[in-house]
């Protein structure tokens, strides 16, 4: 929409002020547009670079990885069998999905009712509130990393899935309810006013009302948190070691004994991004929605 | 209609607070106990290598901690990490963002490729920088370096903080480019069409009218940057374990060296307390500057 209405502008323009034949301002945009592509697409390869540079690797012999960059090479997948005899990658991958998943679920269980709440039963306290959750994400981690720690071994939870999915979704609570609050507060009042009327309870109301009509907001809300998950590395790094780790442990694994073997390195890292890489390119439209908390729109 | 509303909000004053209950509570446990034991260790002499030498510390900790020229430095190296990226990412974001609303061919492509880096791991993007990108010997940029007859940079030895800075920039310019970009989709052309007419150059627009236009969506993003930057750890774990030296130590590996290297319970929280309450300086300035413009 946006991009036809851009692309109109010159035109109008031109015929407005009849400085120039159109055909010149055609060909002038036309020059115009030819810059911004190699501009554009310029800064876009230079920003990919590195993830591309890294898939390439990855299919290279650990000697053509080591040489002057060539894109001439025959492409190999030796380093991805390699690499999966070294390491189970699917033990890894299923943790990153079951902690990602699972916590994002729990953090939208806990954060819709909450959310609801402060959108459509406002008090004097809401705002207060939410920016006290918010301020809760402030807290760097390692200044509670160590009582965490402990608490962890003493209730068993250290090196679980369930531990870290704990831990996950408290991470990741106060941006859940921020973001639900500024979908929440977009839906007309009305809609819910007349459910309500009808006798509808406070289930009903949201089951049948609130979240079918906001289904997309909910949804970006809970990509955001999938991928906050996926990439976290602090908790994962320091609370897990064999059973519960996810890719973020299986790829740093990787980091200092195989930091000679690049081809090998760039294979595990091609695979543990692999996922969440597609679901980010899938899902950026909807996501970018939640992202901005409402404020730009 | 008064008293509907006035019995209404008793009711929801109630129905309000049991359905936020559960997130509440849950977010102050989170976060009330690990404080409160984290204050509690860090007056404790507690190593976890020396059993048996327990006990109350008093100040000691503290006092340890403050005469650590140590802390000093992750203390600043936390604050130009911080401000560097943010600069970064927030003017490269603008720029970026004006850039690809401009209509091209294949943008939409482009735009895709532009913001990758944001769903890629701080471990792997780490890793992929160190052994790939600035390898002194082998890496990409010593090579077209090479190229151009300069000498090759040994980044993480001669550049280690900016190294670092480039790895975090580099992940997060994409996140500010789509924030920033959604936010430039809302911008009204009608406005700067008539801005143009007026006889404003392009320069003129993007001040006068572009930035305003995005000052709630740069809120936004630093915010946001802000509360991720304070505690980058993956990638200075990954590529320089804080050196060398103590170059590349923010509070957050300072405190996890104290921690898990050194096993010294009581002066980690000791650091732990000084990162909660430098966060907490910053977050309140922070939080009161955003919330005033999403106020608005």
């Amino acid at each position: 929409m946006t991009t036809a209405k851009t692309g109109q502008v010159p035109l109008a323009h031109d015929s407005k002020t009849r400085a120039a034949p159109r055909r010149t301002a055609l060909s002038a945009m036309g020059s115009r547009r030819l810059w911004l592509t190699v501009l554009g697409w310029g800064v876009a390869i230079l920003i990919f670079f590195p993830i591309f540079w890294m898939i390439v690797t990855s299919f290279k012999t650990e000697a053509e990885a080591i040489a002057d960059p060539s894109l001439i090479f025959s492409p190999t997948v030796e380093n991805y069998v390699e690499v999966q005899q070294r390491a189970d990658y699917f033990k890894f991958a299923m943790n990153s999905v079951v902690v990602a998943f699972g916590s994002t679920l729990l953090a939208l269980l806990l954060a819709i009712p909450s959310a609801y709440s402060m959108a459509f039963l406002p008090t004097r306290r809401t705002k207060g509130t939410l920016l006290w959750m918010l301020s809760t994400k402030m807290l760097p981690p390692v200044g509670v990393l160590v009582p965490i720690y402990l608490l962890f071994r003493d209730t068993g939870l250290l090196d679980t899935r369930t531990g870290l999915i704990i831990v996950y979704t408290l991470m990741n609570l106060p941006i859940v309810v921020w973001m639900l609050y500024t979908f929440f507060k977009d839906l007309p009042k009305d809609i819910l006013e007349a459910g309500r009327m009808d006798g509808a309870s406070t289930f009903q109301e949201v089951w049948h009302l609130l979240l079918p009509l906001t289904l997309p907001g909910i949804a970006s809300t809970g990509l955001l948190s999938v991928i906050l998950s996926w990439n976290e590395a602090f908790w994962s790094l320091n609370l897990t070691s064999s059973q519960a780790a996810p890719l973020t442990a299986y790829i740093a694994s990787f980091s200092s004994p195989e930091g000679l073997f690049w081809a090998k390195l760039s294979a595990a890292s091609t695979m543990a991004i692999a996922p969440i890489l597609v679901f980010g390119w899938l899902t950026q439209k909807q996501m970018v929605r939640g992202l901005t908390f409402g404020a730009v729109k | 209609m008064n008293k509907v509303r006035a019995s209404g909000r008793t009711v929801g004053g109630t129905r309000a607070l049991s359905l936020q209950a559960p997130a509440v509570t849950l977010l102050f446990l989170w976060m009330a106990v690990p404080l409160a034991m984290t204050v509690w260790f860090s007056f404790q002499r507690y190593n976890l290598l020396m059993p048996g030498m327990n006990g109350f510390a008093g100040l000691e900790n503290y006092e340890y901690l403050f005469t650590d020229p140590a802390l000093w430095s992750a203390m600043g190296t936390t604050l130009v990490l911080v401000g560097s990226v943010l600069a970064i990412t927030v003017i490269g974001g603008t720029l970026l963002a004006v850039l690809f609303q401009q209509e091209f061919f294949g943008r939409g492509i482009a735009r895709v490729l532009a913001i990758s880096p944001f769903f890629v791991m701080p471990t792997v993007s780490a890793l992929v920088w160190k052994n790939m990108m600035m390898h002194p010997a082998n890496g990409v940029l010593s090579w077209i370096a090479e190229l151009f007859g300069l000498p090759a940079v040994d980044w993480f030895s001669s550049l280690p903080l900016t190294s670092i800075i480039i790895i975090v920039a580099w992940q997060w310019l994409p996140f500010a480019l789509l924030i920033l970009l959604t936010a430039l989709q809302s911008l009204d052309d009608d406005q700067v069409e008539a801005a143009r007419m007026d006889g404003a150059g392009p320069l003129a627009v993007f001040f006068y009218i572009t930035l305003p236009h995005l000052k709630r969506a740069i809120s936004v993003v630093i915010m946001i940057e802000m509360i991720f930057l304070l505690t980058v750890f993956a990638e200075i774990f990954v590529t320089t374990s804080g050196g060398p030296g103590l170059a590349t130590t923010n509070l957050a590996y300072y405190t996890y060296i104290s921690a898990l290297l050194d096993f010294d319970v009581g002066m980690a929280s000791a650091g732990g307390v000084v990162a909660i309450i430098l966060a907490n300086i910053v977050a309140i300035f922070l939080v009161r500057m955003v919330a005033r413009n999403l106020e608005s």
